[in-house]
């Protein structure tokens, strides 16, 4: 547990930009267009619905799956409510938000694909950022350790881990294909928070990206 | 508990009915009679009110309180009554989450309550005697409108906030959807946009415990002298258990025995939770009108907020700018979790800002009354926000 939590704490340290805020959350802002409606998916302790409320002026609104969290976002203020990424969408009506945000939630879905096409539903636009299964250090783990690997970013072991559905930045386009997503914008960046180059190819961001943050809106 | 100054009989409910003490009271004459869903008019009535803290030179830091179906106006301060501290101490007044310092709160006896406000213990300008069964069936809704006549009187248009939990919190919905306008943030706690079938059949076994009491006499018992305590008190008992939790009572009773060792093979109260129960059922009849509870009970089993809005909840907050905050309770038996579940699913569907938390206790229905510090985190929390969206100051006005 205290090796976690430093882990956690380590991971954290590094990936900070001004103000204290995490960086793949301030990704994640910078892709919301200011005074919009957001329903930001698994609100954790109402972080993002912060930044963006403070820093974006957006409406915004939680769902967050557990209680403690839930119970802190309301505390401070915030509209979040308890419930279940994988069942309670369906009560959403269409159109209903500007965007809709999974942050670092993706993995953790029972029916990912499902909760992306009620994201596409629910909102104008979704925004997605997921852990990348397919960062070199992982697959390093994997080739050599011979086990499921375990990052800073990924500190759980396989059998208490909250993730059940990994992909990697390639994956994700797929799922995006057959979910009817169009991509609008992408962005990869390394354990340090810093933002890979824009231009290189998707090949480079598979593999040096340890984390990705994707900018979808309906196709056709 | 139950210290009680003077001990009250039939005559003088009846009078704290007509003549409230430490109360304020709004009097309505013939010129603005209450329009009932009954069909009728009401007229003259009067509501009985509190009010702690000032209200700000904009009029915009006033709460509405509503109280839940045995309370009262007395939410912060001494029950002239019972001699017992207010109803929502421990939520409402200086420095608590509902901050008198910051807020001017406002709670009104309901209509058909027994504390002031007119109700079937008031006396009936027609006869001058208590109205009793002669007093009109009363809706949540009428309640409501009961309030907004109040806020008109004390020239409060927009209310900051308005909270309450169980029948409270029906009234709370309910001014969400008659009064959207008017409603700038709703705390409905612990309660449902419908009364359930159970419910409803828990209140009706308390009521026709009150009717079968030989002395409620069709409720004429004012005019004949005679005080329905016992059925009253039975109603009491079996509703008080539906507001615990079956863990909230092993843990405070258990199986224990009542001041003996043995069971006495007797129809004694050999059990604490026996004893607990009679005493719960005695002293509520000291201070509650036996009609009143029949009303008020009546009221809400009428209370289903898509009825009136094609069936669905939804239609009932659309276009709604008010900013919800929905607080339910684990061990809530009453009004369960799935309840305030479909509150949220309804304001989710109209568009709504709302906020939902969950608590876990073991104290059952009654938690919202009781001493919840995580209630009181989301409460202060909730109200801190919507104070900063309405462009309150911090501290005092």
């Amino acid at each position: 547990m205290l090796s976690r939590l430093k882990r956690d704490l380590t991971m954290a340290e590094a990936a900070r930009g001004a103000g204290g805020a995490r960086v793949d959350l301030l990704l994640v802002a910078e892709m919301v267009a200011p005074t919009s409606k957001v329903l930001d998916i698994g609100a954790g302790d109402g972080e993002l619905l912060r930044i963006l409320g403070e820093q974006r002026g957006v409406d915004g609104r939680g769902i967050e799956l557990s209680r403690e969290g839930v119970n802190e976002c309301v505390a401070k203020g915030l509209a979040v409510i308890q419930g279940d990424a994988d069942t309670d969408l369906a009560d959403y009506p269409n159109d209903a938000f500007d965007y809709v945000i999974l942050s670092q939630t993706l993995q953790a879905t029972r029916r990912p694909r499902v909760v992306l096409e009620h994201m596409l539903r629910i909102g104008q636009n979704a925004v997605v950022s997921f852990p990348n299964f397919g960062h070199w250090k992982i697959r390093l783990q994997l080739m050599f350790g011979g086990h499921m690997p375990s990052t800073d970013n990924l500190p759980y072991a396989w059998w208490d881990s909250p993730n059940i559905h990994f992909c990697t930045i390639k994956d994700f386009r797929d799922l995006c294909d057959v979910a009817g997503a169009r991509i609008d914008r992408a962005v990869a960046f390394n354990a340090w928070g810093t933002p890979l180059r824009f231009n290189a190819p998707w090949w480079f961001w598979n593999l040096f990206g340890e984390q990705a943050v994707f900018l979808l809106s309906r196709r056709g | 508990m139950g210290e009680v100054d003077t001990a009250p009989d039939a005559t003088s409910l009846a009078r704290e009915a007509d003549a409230p003490r430490n109360s304020q009271v709004a009097r309505f004459g013939a010129d603005r009679p209450l329009k009932l869903d009954a069909g009728v008019e009401l007229s003259p009535f009067q509501i009985a009110y509190k009010n702690y803290g000032t209200l700000n030179a904009d009029r915009s830091n006033a709460i509405l309180i509503c109280h839940a179906l045995t309370g009262d106006h007395h939410v912060a301060s001494p029950n002239p009554v019972t001699g017992r501290p207010g109803g929502w101490e421990t939520m409402v007044g200086p420095g608590k989450p509902i901050d008198t310092e910051r807020y001017f709160v406002i709670c009104s006896n309901v209509l058909g309550g027994c504390m002031g406000s007119t109700g079937p213990a008031s006396t009936n300008p027609k006869t001058g005697k208590p109205w009793g069964l002669d007093f009109p069936v009363i809706t949540i809704r009428d309640m409501v409108r009961a309030q907004a006549m109040l806020l008109d009187e004390l020239k409060i248009d927009t209310l900051f906030a308005v909270a309450g939990g169980s029948m409270g919190g029906m009234q709370v919905l309910q001014w969400a959807a008659s009064y959207q306008h008017r409603v700038f943030s709703a705390l409905p706690i612990a309660c449902a946009t419908r009364h359930s079938a159970q419910n409803i059949a828990f209140h009706e076994v308390g009521r026709q415990a009150v009717m079968a009491d030989p002395e409620w006499r069709h409720g004429r018992y004012f005019a004949e002298g005679t005080d329905p305590r016992r059925g009253l008190a039975v109603a009491r008992m079996g509703a008080h258990i539906t507001y615990l939790s079956d863990a909230a009572l092993h843990r405070k009773f258990g199986r224990k025995f009542q001041d003996r060792e043995n069971p006495t093979f007797s129809f004694d109260a050999d059990f604490e939770v026996e004893s607990y129960l009679r005493h719960q059922g005695s002293s509520f009849v000291e201070r509650f009108d036996a009609n009143s509870y029949l009303y008020l009970t009546r009221a809400m089993d009428y209370f289903d907020l898509a009825a009136d809005y094609n069936g669905v909840v939804a239609n009932a907050f659309r276009g709604a700018e008010t900013r919800f905050c929905v607080v339910s309770f684990t061990s809530d038996w009453l009004f369960p979790t799935p309840e305030s579940r479909a509150i949220v699913h309804a304001l989710n569907a109209s568009g709504a800002r709302v906020s939902f938390a969950e608590i876990v206790t073991d104290k059952g229905h009654d938690a919202f009354l009781l001493d919840e510090p995580e209630l009181f985190a989301i409460v202060r929390g909730f109200l801190d926000g919507a104070a900063k969206a309405r462009g309150l100051k911090n501290g005092k006005q």
